[in-house]
């Protein structure tokens, strides 16, 4: 079972999750269209890449928009989750050294102790995002079960690997539920809205593309995000 | 399929048509009939099949439900925090309902999907600024207004303004003799304090273009006299053209496609004909976003420009200002604590927001000037954008929209608000009427004739 799982299993998982991904870049480029978007894409390329790029950069810098400068807390929470969920994935020794066996990959490796930090920090983060779910009448309002699914989906490998670092219960049984919840995430990317992890940084680039080219980002400094 | 004789899912596109609809006071039968008309659900969703790609389906998809757009949103903060006012809440359970449900929606549910694209919505597009995946629901509460306005269901003035539009080529029964008569009366009227002041009309080659609000010339022709003047005193070579002079769009604010792609193809044809250098249009918001910044696309420009170079009026004067083709009398400028209006359409949708304050450095006294918070691109709508100024049936919800813009105005301390935009000069008007602040309004037009230097050369010969 271990063997089938950090081995076909892990592939299939990571190539479901990476076609899939690419395959919704490649539907949603193609399916852009300049007149119905009402932006010139193609004709202004400086102006779009510049857009694109202030779009996508002032949004991933922590604090680096008005929205973000407003909802501090949010923020806090937000990049708290994130930093977590990608670094924690990849650079975790544990997973550096399955990625090494079967792919031949290795990036740079997280001490220890900062991947605690990073995984306590995507938990309680992400338990703070399910109270503010709850809680604030605006977020409940627009909250689906997909949100909830999308979110257990997320935490569940975080809440299963630090069963198994503290070593709490059967070892054997939380490593299976971990590598299972891991690659059930991985498999879900695509057909949810984790799909994000890409989507994210296309609809960004659209809108800062629409900004840049079309609404004003050619007559002055560029919108302040 | 039930219709209406009022109220259908046809365009106005006869003389008679419009006079009969014109002709139902308030709209009161138009409604009577919408409420019965059916929805052509097939129709709807072969449009959205069409027409709804991978921008605006990605956008309803990946929206991470996070809320963050709510506090962006003036109606969410006037309706104290009533959830049904969040953005994403008003895009999903409208548009993001159509096509979750395949088109297949009842009249009650566009009554409702109506009520919140024009009284719940002005497309200001600032809740696209705090999206943290960049998605603008004013982009698509646009969209779906083409939507409803297929389907018959459009507020009765809008589709009265959309059928003036494909009549008239302007957003009211402005004819282009109207539009030259009246010109030149005003140019007439202003000839003895402004010597040799005249009106070029289709002038081939002028160095500027000038178009209007239609309303200019049938509410407001002073409006013309001072552009003409100002003109005049710069020594512009201009010219008006005797058609193809309005700028606006009704039918952008109706969500009538087609005729939008007819009012500017008109308005380009112009430019075609006279090859102007520039285009220089009125100081109006939704008009320039008509002509300038949409009206490329519906043209089917590539480019997405217009075939000159197009201006707004505010453009112009700091142009004019700081060539010194206009000068300021110093003695003139404004001691009164002022303020200005940064319009939606062409502040956050086409990045003017310096240039109005460049005009204010010149025109404005140091120290009378205070800036609204907040301001530029992260401006409020004035409360009556997106057409919501003009719609009978949804005036209560427009008269607490204006809120907003009320109490910034109030927090600076301005008696005089400097409005450069059309429908943000009536809202602002409107907050006097309404809640009494102590405050007057104004274009730059008219604050500027009476602070510009007159050239020796066109002085009167006493």
């Amino acid at each position: 079972m271990y063997n089938f799982l950090t081995g076909p299993g892990l592939c299939l998982s990571i190539g479901i999750c990476l076609i899939g991904l690419l395959v919704r870049g490649v539907w949603y480029v193609k399916g852009l269209n300049w007149q119905l978007d009402r932006v010139a894409y193609t004709a202004h390329p400086k102006a779009g890449i510049k857009g694109a790029v202030r779009s996508i950069v002032f949004w991933i810098l922590p604090f680096g928009t008005r929205s973000w400068r407003a909802q501090p807390f949010m923020a806090l929470l937000f990049y708290t989750f994130h930093i977590g969920v990608i670094c924690i994935p990849l650079f975790l020794e544990a997973h550096q050294m399955i990625l090494q066996e079967k792919l031949g990959l290795s990036f740079a490796l997280l001490n220890q102790n900062l991947a605690d930090i990073l995984s306590w920090g995507v938990i309680i983060s992400a338990v703070f995002l399910l109270l503010r779910r709850i809680a604030l009448p605006e977020v409940r309002i627009l909250t689906t079960k997909h949100d909830y699914v999308v979110l257990f989906l997320s935490v569940a490998p975080f809440i299963t690997g630090l069963i198994c670092r503290y070593e709490l219960g059967n070892d054997s049984f939380w490593l299976l539920a971990h590598i299972i919840s891991g690659e059930m995430l991985l498999i879900a990317v695509p057909f949810t809205k984790l799909s994000h992890i890409l989507l994210f940084f296309m609809s960004r680039a659209q809108l800062g593309m629409d900004f840049g080219i079309k609404r004003g980002g050619m007559k002055g400094k560029g919108l302040t995000w | 399929m039930p219709e209406g004789t009022l109220c259908n899912k046809n365009p106005i596109q006869t003389q008679e048509a419009l006079k009969t609809l014109l002709s139902d006071t308030r709209g009161k039968k138009y409604y009577e009939e919408m409420k019965s008309i059916e929805v052509d659900s097939r129709l709807l969703w072969d449009t959205i099949n069409k027409t709804f790609h991978s921008r605006m389906r990605t956008w309803l998809e990946i929206c991470a439900h996070c809320g963050l757009c709510a506090d962006s949103c003036f109606f969410y903060r006037i309706h104290n925090r009533d959830p049904k006012q969040v953005p994403a809440y008003k895009i999903q359970s409208s548009l993001g309902e159509i096509i979750r449900r395949k088109g297949n929606v009842d009249n009650k549910f566009m009554w409702m999907a109506m009520e919140t694209a024009w009284a719940k919505c002005t497309c200001c597009n600032r809740c696209g600024l705090y999206c943290p995946h960049g998605i603008d629901m004013g982009v698509m509460f646009s969209y779906l207004r083409g939507l409803l306005y297929q389907q018959g269901f459009v507020p009765w003035e809008l589709k009265i303004g959309a059928g003036m539009h494909r009549l008239y080529h302007a957003q009211m029964d402005v004819t282009d003799e109207d539009f030259v008569e009246t010109f030149k009366w005003m140019a007439e009227e202003y000839q003895e304090d402004y010597p040799g002041l005249s009106i070029p009309i289709d002038n081939v080659g002028a160095d500027i273009m000038y178009t209007v609000n239609a309303r200019e010339v049938k509410h407001y022709p002073e409006a013309l006299a001072e552009a003409a003047i100002l003109f005049h005193l710069a020594g512009e070579n201009w010219t008006i053209p005797s058609s193809g002079w309005e700028q606006t769009s009704l039918a952008m604010f109706a969500g009538d496609w087609e005729a939008c792609k007819m009012q500017v193809e008109h308005v380009y044809a112009a430019m075609e004909r006279l090859r102007p250098k520039r285009m220089v249009g009125t100081e109006c918001g939704h008009a320039h976003r008509a002509t300038v910044v949409e009206g490329p696309y519906w043209a089917g420009r590539k480019d997405g420009k217009p075939p000159v170079e197009s201006l707004h009026y505010v453009e112009w004067v700091a142009e004019a200002l700081r060539t010194g083709k206009l000068k300021i009398d110093p003695s003139k400028r404004i001691k009164e604590r002022i303020t200005l209006q940064d319009s939606c359409n062409y502040v956050r949708n086409h990045g003017l927001k310096e240039i109005t304050r460049e005009i204010i450095g010149y025109i404005v006294e140091p120290g009378y000037f205070v800036d609204m918070a907040p301001n530029r691109d992260h401006n409020y709508c004035c409360g009556g954008g997106g057409g919501l100024n003009g719609i009978g049936i949804f005036r209560e919800q427009r008269n607490k929209a204006l809120i907003t813009k009320r109490d910034q105005i109030i927090k600076t301390g301005a008696t005089l608000v400097l409005a450069p935009c059309h429908n943000c000069w009536d809202a602002i008007r409107d907050i006097e009427k309404e809640y009494r602040i102590g405050i007057r309004w104004s274009f730059l037009k008219s604050l500027l004739i009476d602070m510009v230097e007159i050239p020796e050369h066109l002085k009167l010969n006493e």
